[in-house]
């Protein structure tokens, strides 16, 4: 009950921001209100979750919609769990936005949108047929298009809008003939039925195909992921943080509540596929951020990674299912579920700093950012536990699903199949090579941004962002690290929320209890977050103390020695793309065909010298654009008959009606 | 004569054929000519420590002599003979490559996987532990193969025809009781191969200075 | 509670012994390119030198440039604290496995190259990218090795891994050979000796790891040289207690299993210490490029050691 009244309650929230959208401290109280509405949203979630037992899962009927299927919702584990996670989110990105919501360029258009964009993906965690669910998912969408378009006088960001849209129809589209395969001849469209229908053969392997063009798209799978970093940044920042860190998930929701829910028994196969697709996107992905100077962008890339790595261990649970292995299932799903809780958060974080940045210096360039640790103690200090969480560093959240993650996948070469076997240390490969590329970016975004010395007068000049946004970042750090510190509880929660799922109650403490994190045993295996903090404080206390002892308190300051050749020109630091040259020339030359160009003057011209990078992007160039020129080609073919004379219409007509009379006959 | 090979002789024999192998994919990373020439003779010395042993192992004296041939001939003469051609012919030292290092190893690697994958099903009288050099060998062969698809120059095709029948002989000493009489052909066969390949690359000097095959294509047409 | 001890007496060890290691390494290169060298007990001397100087701090660096020494000491200290060196009977070992200590010693790494960063010099950022393009092909390789390893012997801990090797688990095997390969492989690039990168250069350009700690000096300079002398026993520990495990003793052995444990330690560290000082000498620094086709062989190593286990044990 509590839970539709907060959710009812964003949708009267629009109304009043669109209302009374003049006045600035309308907008601060309709954010406001979407906090308090997220936090009660939150609250239910996790109340439902520690409530109830394993099996439990209320539901309601609405009497809206379609008149012979009712509006069915449902609230059971992973429903719950998902919830909790991204109202969690939404609830500090709402906070942020009372800080910053007024400072985003046509604020007007923004704050309506922010509630019911939340609306929207709340009610797509609810649902529990396939028309609300579809009904949410185009809400959602569509309310997310026109957030993006918010700042329509920038014609990057109509790009985007426009290229979202496209991709999300489609996204809708397959998602539609989707369920329609899934609900079988019967017409009756509720998840309930679907669950008990067995699918197999052809139908089967086509809801596994639609499903992840259509969700996939969304989440952000490549080659499908094209639209994420041209629309995430064209979002203001706090949309941005939610479109990455929480709307990614909702369509990471679909495929777990279609895979492991709806349809039942997938081969072992197309687990593979999902794990090989997942490897590729997170290497891609992550090789795309390291070479953008757009830090918005970087970002959006570094969700594409983040993605893989999860439909990685989606893939791998699938494989171990369709194995019979269920523990082995449960803990690479729950690895899954614990990176997605961990992205959402960290993610947010990053995307919450870069907006705090962006208001502060109006620059999302690296190359003229700097220094901005020293100008905006703060905002730096988030930022860097955010970057640490995403390198997966110990203690931290990111760490602890990487090792989740690689626990699971080395179980893999139990399963029976030789392609698994083979396959499992590629993919293995591939995802180290990822985080450690990932760490590699992280540095770079961090180290040029806030370390160094200012590269433009905006950065020297930056000021620390108001308070409302700094409690959020706060926020969201302390929760990264409480979710690093504490993995035993969050895991167990987790094995809860899969067991329906899975049927089987994983113990992620199996070996050795709290606090060590062994989930396969201690012999396999084991991690302990909290004594690794002790042990690391006491050898820093030791380290502090041996100093004191040793050495002497003496500091000066000083100009950089700079090996005696100290300059001023604060341009003769690294910039990003110098910083990504030795990766760019290693792993670039191929994929993107990374080439360097310098342009030398003439003697005697006083013109500087220019040096230049140029790239392709593979999956535009090779798939996009062969497509959109294809696309091009039909429409002009059918434009054709736009433009007849009456009697060729005539003559269409009679043509038609004869072919269809003909079949007809035939049948017969 | 039948033997029963104890576990640490195999071990040993797998370890060496891992060498000869380890010495393949050092073939394909080399990018100066010499080095290359430098890693085909180590190639051929584990070869001939793989020979000398299965020739222990098995207890048949005929595989010293090709431990022997393998050696002198593919540890000394050859690389001898390739670098004075090298000079003579003042060919470029470096070594042209169609498929760039990193995708050449990388193509190695799954060469290698799918020898294994081949040999897994064979099941029988072979127990696990030959076709663990079953394994090795065929990787050997495949290595050379791919060394000579993707190198330009004449030279190091050379190699790499050299490095395919090191494998050959490779998978030969490993099954049991390969006759003399084979080895010297093959041998001799090799010998005169490499005669022929001296003269060939005289000639392709003379008329194009250069030992590049590309000229080759050029003048036949095939590319502009 | 004799698990405590032994645990502190580790800690203490690998600290206190590791100045000697890199003393024995210096002095083992000098001798053998003909010079007198000097005494091993130099980095101690070296390291109290630094103590007492007065650190010097560029205008232009921020907090993290002072946190930083004492994060990379701490999370080096810490990953050599759970490796096995003479025992396997200490509190921390079920703290950490190798894809945890990988992880530390990334830590390390990455504060590392954020002080490089900080000052916002051109060599900074040059040690920065370099040590990252190593870095992004070194962790993989190492996270391969875990993977094969932990094929093999059923676990990832190093602790477990060794227990599995003195048990007879693996003889004379072709992946245990890849991996070791590998590992040595990676050893070398993670420790920044020759022919990745050369510890003792003057030469800015030809520098990794010295440019990211230019600007150091002082205390600060004390503990990063501190932290880089533990990294180097690290990965000889590593090595030692997992591809030559003879000699640690186990959870329930007496005590005194653990002094001849010590003992063997020090000996195959002071060989270790030795071998490294002649490959170092025999062989050239490579280019800073050809350092990615050197990780790549290492990381393809490293994945073929997984597949090899395949056809020797027949998974």
């Amino acid at each position: 009950m509590l839970i539709a009244a907060a959710a009812l309650s964003l949708l009267v929230l629009a109304m009043v921001a669109v209302v009374a959208g003049r006045f600035p401290v309308v907008h601060r109280m309709v954010y406001g209100a979407t906090m308090v509405a997220a936090l009660v949203l939150t609250g239910g979630a996790l109340d439902h979750l520690t409530g109830m037992s394993a099996g439990e899962a209320p539901t309601t009927v609405l009497p809206i919609g379609l008149p012979w299927l009712q509006a069915h919702f449902r609230l059971d584990t992973l429903t719950a769990f998902f919830m909790a996670m991204i109202n969690a989110v939404a609830a500090l990105a709402s906070l942020f936005a009372i800080g910053y919501g007024t400072h985003v360029p046509e604020h007007r258009r923004v704050t309506p949108l922010f509630p019911l964009f939340l609306f929207g993906m709340n009610m797509v965690l609810l649902a529990d047929d396939a028309f609300s669910f579809l009904v949410s998912w185009e809400f959602m969408s569509l309310s997310s298009w026109l957030l993006v378009l918010s700042d329509h006088r920038s014609e990057t960001n109509r790009e985007a809008a426009r290229i979202y849209l496209i991709m999300a129809v489609a996204g809708t589209f397959c998602l539609l003939a989707m369920f329609g395969l899934l609900s079988g001849y019967g017409g009756d469209y509720t998840f309930a039925t679907m669950r008990h229908t067995e699918l197999s053969g052809l139908p089967a392997h086509l809801v596994v195909v639609l499903l992840l063009f259509g969700a996939g798209s969304k989440a952000g799978l490549v080659p499908l992921h094209a639209w994420l970093p041209l629309a995430h940044p064209a979002a203001p920042s706090h949309v941005s943080a939610l479109m990455s860190g929480v709307m990614t998930k909702v369509a990471l929701y679909a495929i777990i509540r279609v895979l492991f829910d709806l349809n039942g028994g997938v081969v072992w196969w197309w687990g593979a596929v999902m794990m090989v697709v997942g490897a590729v996107t997170a290497v891609v992905g992550v090789l795309y951020a390291m070479m953008q100077t757009d830090l918005k962008r970087l970002l959006a890339y570094s969700t594409v990674e983040n993605v893989g790595i999860i439909v990685v261990a989606l893939g791998l649970a699938l494989a171990f299912l369709d194995s019979g292995d269920r523990l082995s299932a449960a803990l690479a799903l729950v690895a899954g579920l614990y990176h997605a809780l961990n992205h959402s958060f960290f993610k947010s974080l990053l995307f919450l700093g870069a907006g705090a940045v962006l208001g502060s210096t109006h620059e999302r360039n690296l190359n003229t950012l700097g220094g901005l640790l020293k100008r905006m103690p703060i905002t730096g200090t988030t930022f860097l536990v955010g970057a640490a969480a995403i390198s997966a560093l110990p203690p931290l959240n990111g760490f602890v699903s990487e090792w989740l993650v690689f626990q699971a996948l080395f179980r893999g070469p139990a399963l029976p199949h030789w392609t698994m076997k083979f396959g499992i240390p590629v993919v293995g490969a591939l995802l180290a090579l990822a985080a450690a590329l990932a760490a590699a970016c992280f540095v770079r975004a961090y180290g040029i941004a806030f370390l160094g010395r200012a590269r433009s007068a905006a950065a020297a000049h930056a000021v620390e962002v108001n308070a409302p946004m700094r409690w959020a970042l706060l926020a969201l750090a302390g929760i990264c690290v409480v979710l690093g510190v504490l993995p035993v509880v969050v895991s167990t929660a987790l094995a809860f929320v899969v067991n329906p799922l899975i049927d089987v109650q994983m113990n992620p403490a199996a070996g050795m209890g709290w606090p060590w994190l062994s989930p396969t045993g201690s012999v396999k295996g084991s991690y302990s977050a909290t004594v690794v903090i002790l042990v690391g404080g006491l050898l820093l206390l030791a380290a502090r103390f041996a100093v004191r002892v040793w050495g002497v308190r003496k500091l000066r300051r000083a100009p950089a020695w700079d090996c005696g050749h100290a300059e001023d020109i604060a341009n003769a630091q690294y910039t990003a793309d110098s910083f990504a040259q030795p990766i760019r020339r290693v792993f670039g030359s191929t994929l993107f065909a990374a080439r360097e160009e310098v342009e030398m003057p003439m003697p005697g011209d006083m013109e500087p010298a220019r040096h230049r990078v140029i790239m392709r992007d593979p999956v535009w160039d090779f798939l996009y654009v062969p497509i959109g020129v294809a696309v091009g080609r039909i429409a002009d073919l059918v434009n054709r008959l736009q433009f007849q004379t009456v009697r060729r219409y005539l003559l269409l007509m009679f043509l038609t009606l004869v072919f269809l009379l003909i079949l007809v006959a035939v049948r017969r | 004569m039948t033997y029963e090979p104890l576990a640490y002789e195999f071990d040993v024999a797998h370890m060496i054929d891992a060498m000869v192998l380890m010495f393949g994919f050092q073939l394909l990373y080399q990018r100066r000519m010499q080095s290359v020439l430098r890693s085909f003779a180590l190639q051929a010395v584990a070869l001939a420590a793989a020979a000398a042993w299965q020739a222990h192992v098995q207890r048949a004296p005929h595989l010293y002599a090709t431990a022997a041939i393998a050696l002198v001939f593919k540890g000394m003469i050859v690389p001898f003979a390739l670098n004075w051609l090298v000079v003579k012919l003042g060919i470029h030292r470096n070594v042209e490559t169609a498929l760039g290092i990193g995708p050449s190893m990388i193509v190695g690697v799954a060469l290698v996987a799918l020898s294994i994958l081949l040999v897994l099903p064979v099941t029988g009288k072979a127990t696990a532990l030959t076709r663990e050099s079953l394994a090795l060998a065929m990787s050997v062969i495949l290595l050379g193969m791919l060394m000579m698809i993707t190198r330009h120059n004449a030279v190091t095709q050379v190699v790499g025809f050299m490095a395919l029948e090191n494998g050959l002989i490779l998978a030969a000493v490993g099954a049991k009781g390969m006759p003399l009489v084979v080895e010297i052909s093959i041998a001799f066969s090799v010998l005169v191969a490499m005669i022929l390949f001296g003269i060939f690359f005289f000639q392709i000097r003379e008329r194009f200075d250069s030992l590049d095959l590309r000229y080759l294509e050029y003048y036949r047409g095939d590319r502009q | 509670m004799s698990a405590i001890v032994w645990q502190l007496l580790h800690a203490l060890l690998m600290v206190g012994l590791a100045p000697l290691v890199t003393g024995i390494v210096r002095l083992a290169k000098s001798r053998l390119q003909g010079r007198r060298g000097p005494s091993p007990l130099q980095p101690y001397r070296d390291l109290y030198r630094l103590l007492q100087k007065e650190a010097i701090v560029a205008d232009s660096a921020s907090w993290l440039f002072r946190v930083a020494p004492y994060l990379i000491f701490t999370a080096t200290w810490t990953g050599a604290a759970i490796v096995p060196a003479f025992t396997s009977d200490m509190t921390l070992v079920p703290a950490a496995d190798l894809i945890a200590l990988v992880a530390m010693l990334g830590v390390a790494r990455f504060f590392t190259a954020l002080a490089g960063m900080d000052v916002g010099t051109a060599f900074g950022g040059i040690g920065s990218s370099r040590e990252m393009m190593i870095a992004s092909l070194a962790e993989p390789a190492m996270l391969m090795m875990t993977f094969s390893l932990s094929l093999l012997a059923g676990t990832t801990a190093p602790a477990g891994i060794g227990a599995f090797v003195l048990k007879g688990g693996i003889h004379l095997d072709v992946s245990a050979g890849l991996a070791l390969l590998s590992l040595l492989m990676v050893a070398i690039a993670e420790n920044g000796r020759i022919p990745v990168d050369n510890p003792s250069t003057h030469l800015e350009l030809t520098m990794v790891h010295e440019a990211m700690v230019l600007e150091y000096s002082g205390r600060h300079l004390a503990l990063i040289e501190a932290a880089g002398m533990v990294r180097l026993l690290l990965y000889m520990t590593l090595i030692a207690s997992i591809f030559a495990p003879w000699g640690i003793a186990q959870p329930d052995e007496p005590a005194v299993f653990a002094v001849t444990g010590l003992l063997l330690f020090l000996v195959k560290v002071v060989l270790m210490a030795v071998a490294l000082a002649v490959f170092e000498t025999s062989i050239a620094k490579m280019r800073v490029f050809r350092v990615a086709d050197f990780l790549g062989g290492a990381l393809l190593l490293a994945l073929l050691a997984t597949i090899f286990i395949y056809v020797s044990e027949a998974v």
